[in-house]
């Protein structure tokens, strides 16, 4: 066995593992950070399949920020267990059965008949010399440059709309500042100059 | 050498995984976003593997794009699952019935 393969059967192995332990932690933090070990490991496969800058993309972004989030939430949340892991017991066996059915029945679509070795070979590897970060910026500032924009739109909607879900509208009672209000203050309204005479010592 | 077979059952099991999380844990929102990141995951390694394998760049483009578009849904899900939290006190799916006819 070389080291490619060991490699891949060795993250293999703890991408289904800790996929597994996701769903079925008792304790949510737990599932998280699970999570995290799957988001790792699948970067690592997909360092393996020579996609070097979407790898660490997904260390960066994904550990790095979404996965963090959840955690965040996570821990803000003070969730009652109890009733939520209701129902686990009795769920389980018709979850496992789709699951399983689904596995089977996308392994027999795309299993080693159809998409094995005598069909598509490995291609060889790309010389020290190749930059797939380099590879992708070309394609992705010309010829997907549109859905590039509409992909920056989409992270501004996801942030405009984050914050106006989440912003709680305060007390009555509670003053601050309003710059509209600070911007349309002119010097007229405020300040009044009193002429008066000057007065004896 | 591995075959891409190996990839895609991978990538499989990986949603079968998820889709019995789904299955499993219907009471607790955060668990079923988490089920979706995973199957948002399988997808994208079925992308990169077909990338690789065909030696064609725009698997890798695509997974770019659902990276931006999971990264967004997962904002704007745990910002609901906060609000919600805040005016129910609770995130437990059956008792989230108040839209009921």
């Amino acid at each position: 066995m070389t080291l490619e393969q060991s490699a891949f059967w060795f993250f293999a192995t703890v991408m289904i593992i800790s996929a597994l332990r996701v769903i079925t932690a008792r304790n949510p933090v737990h599932s998280v950070l699970f999570l995290v070990l799957t988001f790792f490991t699948a970067a690592a496969l997909w360092l393996l399949l020579e996609a070097e800058f979407l790898g660490i993309v997904l260390i960066v972004v994904y550990v790095g920020a979404v996965m963090v989030l959840f955690l965040f939430v996570v821990m803000m949340i003070d969730m009652n267990l109890a009733p939520l892991r209701e129902g686990f017991v009795r769920y389980l066996p018709i979850g496992a059965l789709v699951g399983l059915v689904m596995i089977c029945e996308m392994i027999l679509i795309v299993g080693p008949r159809v998409f094995g070795m005598a069909r598509y070979a490995p291609p060889p590897r790309a010389p020290a010399d190749y930059s797939n970060t380099q590879a992708l910026g070309q394609l992705l500032y010309t010829d997907y440059l549109y859905q590039f924009e509409i992909a920056a739109v989409v992270l501004l909607l996801a942030i405009i709309a984050a914050i106006s879900l989440t912003m709680r509208k305060r007390h009555e009672s509670t003053r601050y500042q309003t710059p509209g209000k600070q911007v349309r203050a002119r010097k007229q309204d405020r300040l009044r100059v009193v002429r008066m005479d000057a007065e004896q010592r | 050498m591995i075959p891409l077979s190996n990839y895609l059952i991978l990538g499989a099991i990986l949603f079968g995984i998820s889709v019995a999380g789904i299955f499993i844990n219907r009471k607790n929102v955060i668990i079923l976003l988490m089920s979706i990141e995973l199957m948002l995951l399988a997808v994208n390694l079925n992308f990169i593997a077909f990338s690789h394998y065909l030696q064609d760049m725009a698997g890798q483009v695509f997974v770019f794009f659902i990276l931006t578009v999971a990264a967004a849904e997962a904002a704007i899900g745990l910002a609901i699952l906060v609000v919600l939290f805040r005016n129910r006190g609770t995130i437990n799916v059956a008792d989230l019935d108040t839209m009921r006819g």
